[in-house]
């Protein structure tokens, strides 16, 4: 068994498109419509055939108070990857993201955590060499 | 309101203020992960979250709501009473006042 999609609810798919690829820098794999809504998945860069990340409307009424209740708690929706903390702290900040919680030292890892625009916090982490 | 001795006498509330006087404006998820991974406290969310109710109640930490999030911060003034209790007697400030 293998982790082949994971995802993250989002209030308006359009805009989550833009933020994921133009900001965070993730490609876009699948838009294909479904009913009322898409399916939309992007993947990193550097893995086009890696885990995809759905990003999937949060038009379930549990959805928005579970998203609300983790986000007042300053609680990310999902975790990604990076080689650098700091250095992907400074350019999303440029970019105008907003952080709940700057590059901090969390024992062997440095984290981050940002808003997605989308009504989702979203961890960064860089893990030392295993 | 809780005595701010009260507040202080226990180990877990004194390291979250240690951890709010690195850097104000913390979510609960942060203070969490400050303790778990550089104190090794397994105290659940649900207990950090109770032990910042009564340090509020102190007047020793703040909260503030922007938008969706809430933050909590340090409030040293509750001290200010315990210095003026016992570093700054009152024969030093007779020489202070007018």
């Amino acid at each position: 068994m293998r982790i082949h999609i994971t995802s993250v609810f989002v209030d308006d798919q359009g805009r989550a498109l833009r933020f994921y690829t133009d900001i965070l820098g993730f490609v876009l794999k699948y838009d294909v419509p479904a009913g009322e809504y898409r399916w939309l998945t992007v993947v990193s860069a550097d893995a086009p055939d890696g885990t995809q990340l759905l990003l999937e409307p949060d038009v379930h009424p549990a959805a928005a108070a579970y998203k609300d209740a983790l986000v007042a708690d300053g609680i990310p929706a999902a975790q990604f990857a990076v080689d650098d903390v700091q250095a992907e702290y400074e350019r999303l900040a440029a970019l105008g993201v907003r952080f709940t919680q700057p590059p901090t030292e969390m024992g062997p890892v440095v984290t981050a955590v940002f808003d997605d625009t989308c009504g989702n916090l979203i961890q960064i982490a860089t893990q030392p060499e295993m | 309101m809780v005595d701010v001795f009260k507040a202080l006498a226990d180990p877990t509330r004194r390291t979250i203020l240690d951890e709010l006087s690195e850097r104000d404006d913390q979510t609960l998820f942060e203070l969490c992960g400050r303790l778990t991974m550089r104190h090794g406290l397994t105290s659940s969310r649900q207990a950090i979250s109770q032990h910042l109710g009564v340090l509020e109640a102190a007047g020793l930490v703040t909260t503030r709501r922007e938008g969706r999030y809430k933050f909590h911060s340090i409030n040293t003034e509750p001290f200010e009473t315990i210095v003026q209790r016992w570093l700054r007697k009152p024969d030093e400030q007779k020489g202070e006042s007018k």
